[in-house]
């Protein structure tokens, strides 16, 4: 019971990750890539309807940890206590960014929100690598299963990291280019003409970093915890979770290269899908590592609630996510196709 | 007092009550949004039409600021009141993900289409959006409230080896009877929220004497709906809350009413100022009785005082409780004055006319908000000392990782955000208050 409720937030943070990974990459590209006035106001047209639905995931699964591994959510939300309200501020600038924006047709105003949308969206793309980093590399868990972080102490991996050090900047930047390339393939699914060909040239420019980083995270985390390869090596079939990575690598520069748009965000979204699961892959059973002593790290096992709860949350959480993919594929087919302006909204 | 314990407690009640003034109205305005889209069409008039859609551009800017001040209250379980969320998670958790799973998701789905999906749309599948926005703002509303009412009142849970509470009873806590009847008044309130903020803008309308039609669909919806969400907020779901806390909360009651001393016949304070330490209520105005009545149906029963408890179970902050309790209750019997009075007009066929009840109107918009404040407060405050009645103490549920500095300095920081949205919000409602519902531009959108 406990290795479903792992699977299903899981699969609801990758989900998170896949949807709106997609509209904070059109953040991060938003201010290089559109360069004239309607051309911003397509990007922000083609994830107006979406991006509120996309966050939505984020809550969503923030509720279910809460729900499932109530000492997980404690623990780990009390000690990256600065960097969760960081997140926070910068999710509210982003929102008002891209809704208050078109209330007054002013430049002034407009060019304002134009680069709060775009830095706060760049800065999260890094803080949720970041947050990444930290859960892979471990925190300095008591015996109690609490922890504080300060946002820096040496910026060395060791037991009293700090959120941000070398290897948890290392995984924000991945974070930020591969959000990049993301957003920047579903800019392109979207639109025609300048804009769409300035976005290929984006990720013509991204997708090779992402590549570099790919190769040098692995062997990078490896050497920062030797022991994300136990999980591979007592089940090799977990082998195939790299394999599709960078496959869908590869897949992405090539349909990118021959235009094929919907081919190529759909290998981005794959990437980004597997690249966490092989990350939960590494982790399971364990949640939150502890970098002081391996016994105090949180499991599946001693932070998840009690198993009625879990019994009766299996139930309508189904129903929950039966309803909500209804909606998602109602909302996308509603807005499918290249954004035209005149269609009102945004 | 901890000062950790303290700037907490600031934290989760400053964010909670800025982010309430916006859902409130949120909700209030969802359900007269559908009633006029239904009139819109039943009547096929443009008129009700604009007006929907108007309300629905305030909508929207209410909605963006309910949705960003939101998002901190689910967080702050887990960074603020750290040991609360791993003791009562197993419980308050189902309900919290319920919310995102049923509430959430539809929400968010249908309401791009509600907002921007008008020409895309048919009449009727718009009239349905509209509906399911409705639906998913009233059901967010329930498992707030419903896990609000698990603190006040714990049910279907039992206690796990580790000291944690577990859920023993999914239907216990979903159909707690405490949550129906917080459910039915904390929604009544919201509308009546709505009620009164259509209509005092539609007053407006009428003594600037522009948007002259608009201004009447406004006046006449807000204060039909609004006498009828008046009346409900005292009876009875004001009255089934009140004795809920008979039942349950007797202190707490006590405390509401600064009834130090128990008695038969007991009194009903209306304003007057409490000393607690000298255990009297300073210039009273009191009607002899009535408590005992309204706790007990009957004029000479006896009601249990404040000294009836040990201290330590009293409420901490008795004064400010009372004041809440008698501000939401004395703000409520205002509502259902002006609401009678301006139906009385309404249906005599005069109220458009009457320039001293339109201004009125007008000027009551703030207030629904000072009585929605005031009434979660006195739910809140009269929770204390416990953060779980009778379950865990609020000095034992908060982050005890989280140094106090750090718990201010977001603080702060959430108290300069905020007063930069709250200036926002009242600048972008303002203008479109003033650009009116006939849309003579393009909306920026």
């Amino acid at each position: 019971m406990e290795t479903l409720w792992f699977i299903v937030v899981a699969v609801m943070l990758t989900a998170y990750v896949v949807l709106d990974g997609f509209d904070l990459g059109a953040g991060a590209i938003y201010l290089v890539v559109g360069r004239t006035h309607e051309e911003r106001r397509k990007i922000l047209r083609s994830i107006g309807p979406v991006w509120d639905g996309n966050e939505v995931w984020l809550l969503a699964a923030g509720g279910t940890l809460y729900f499932a591994f109530p000492q997980l959510y404690a623990s780990s939300f009390s000690g990256f206590y600065l960097p969760l309200m960081m997140v926070l501020w910068l999710l509210m600038l982003r929102a008002i960014g891209i809704e208050f924006r078109t209330h007054v047709e002013n430049p002034v105003w407009q060019g304002f929100y134009d680069v709060i949308f775009s830095v706060a969206s760049i800065l999260l793309a890094i803080f949720f690598g970041a947050a990444l980093g930290n859960v892979i590399r471990g925190v300095p868990l008591g015996p109690e299963g609490y922890f504080f972080e300060p946002l820096w102490t040496n910026w060395r991996v060791g037991p009293h990291p700090g959120i941000l050090d070398w290897y948890t900047v290392m995984t924000g930047v991945i974070a930020l280019v591969t959000l990049t390339t993301h957003g920047a393939l579903y800019v392109v699914t979207k639109t025609e003409g300048d804009l769409n060909l300035r976005a290929r040239k984006a990720v013509l420019l991204t997708a090779p970093i992402q590549v570099l980083l790919t190769l040098l995270a692995i062997p990078v985390t490896y050497v920062v915890k030797p022991d994300v390869m136990d999980n591979y090596r007592a089940h090799p079939a977990g082998i195939l979770i790299p394999l599709v990575v960078f496959a869908s690598l590869g897949m992405l520069m090539w349909s990118n290269a021959k235009a094929k748009e919907t081919a190529a965000f759909l290998a981005s979204c794959a990437y980004i899908a597997a690249m966490l699961v092989g990350a939960a892959f590494a982790l399971y059973p364990v949640v939150l590592p502890a970098s002081t002593n391996p016994s105090y790290s949180l499991t599946i096992y001693n932070s998840a609630a009690g198993h009625h709860g879990l019994v009766v949350g299996l139930i309508w959480w189904c129903m929950g996510a039966v309803l909500a993919l209804a909606y998602f594929v109602f909302v996308f087919r509603m807005f499918r196709g290249k954004v035209r302006l005149e269609d009102g909204g945004y | 007092m901890d000062s950790a314990l303290l700037v907490d407690r600031l934290h989760f009640a400053f964010t909670v009550t800025f982010h309430y003034l916006f859902p409130q109205l949120t909700m209030g305005l969802a359900l007269l949004i559908v009633i006029l889209k239904t009139l819109a069409l039943r009547t096929h008039d443009e008129v009700y039409n604009q007006a929907a859609r108007f309300w629905a551009r305030i909508f929207g800017i209410n909605f963006v600021l309910g949705v960003v001040t939101g998002i901190p209250m689910e967080f702050q379980f887990g960074t603020n009141w750290s040991h609360f969320s791993r003791f009562a998670g197993g419980v308050i958790g189902q309900t919290l993900a319920m919310e995102g799973m049923f509430a959430f998701f539809l929400e968010s789905a249908f309401l791009g289409l509600f907002l921007y999906g008008e020409k895309r749309l048919s009449p009727r599948a718009h009239w349905w959006s509209a509906v399911a926005v409705f639906v998913g703002s009233w059901l967010s509303g329930y498992f707030i409230i419903a896990t609000d009412a698990w603190m006040q009142y714990p049910v279907g849970y039992e206690r796990a080896a580790d000291g944690s509470v577990q859920l023993s009873s999914f239907w216990e806590l979903v159909w707690n009877p405490w949550a129906w009847w917080q459910y039915a008044h904390n929604m009544s309130g919201a509308a009546i929220t709505g009620c009164f903020v259509m209509a005092s803008i539609g007053a407006f309308y009428l003594l600037w004497g522009k948007f002259v039609e608009h201004g009447q669909v406004f006046v006449r919806t807000g204060v039909i709906a609004g006498c009828i969400f008046s009346i409900l907020q005292l009876y009875p779901t004001g009255d089934g809350q009140g004795l809920m806390l008979v039942k349950h909360q007797p202190v707490t009651l006590a405390a509401m009413e600064a009834l130090f001393e128990g008695q038969p016949g007991a009194p009903l304070v209306i304003i007057g100022q409490p000393d607690v330490n000298a255990r009297k209520i300073d210039n009273p105005l009191i009607v002899p009785k009535v408590l005992s009545f309204l706790t007990y149906r009957r004029w000479s029963a006896r009601v249990e005082g404040l000294d009836g408890f040990p201290k330590d179970l009293w409420p901490q902050n008795i004064p400010l409780l009372y004041y809440s309790y008698h501000i939401m209750v004395g703000l409520g019997t205002i509502f259902i004055a002006i609401m009678v009075v301006a139906l009385f007009l309404l249906w005599r066929g005069k109220l458009f006319d009457s320039r001293w009840m339109l201004w009125i109107l007008v000027l009551s918009l703030p207030f629904p908000y000072i009585a929605n404040t005031a009434g979660w407060m006195t739910a809140e405050l009269g929770r204390q000392p416990w953060l779980v009645y009778g379950l865990m103490r609020t000095a034992d549920g908060y982050s005890k990782t989280v140094s106090a500095g750090n718990g201010m300095f977001t603080l702060l920081g959430f108290m300069g955000m905020y007063m930069v949205l709250g200036i926002l919000f009242l600048f972008l409602v303002r203008r479109e208050i003033e650009l009116g519902p006939v849309a003579t531009r393009n909306t920026g959108h």
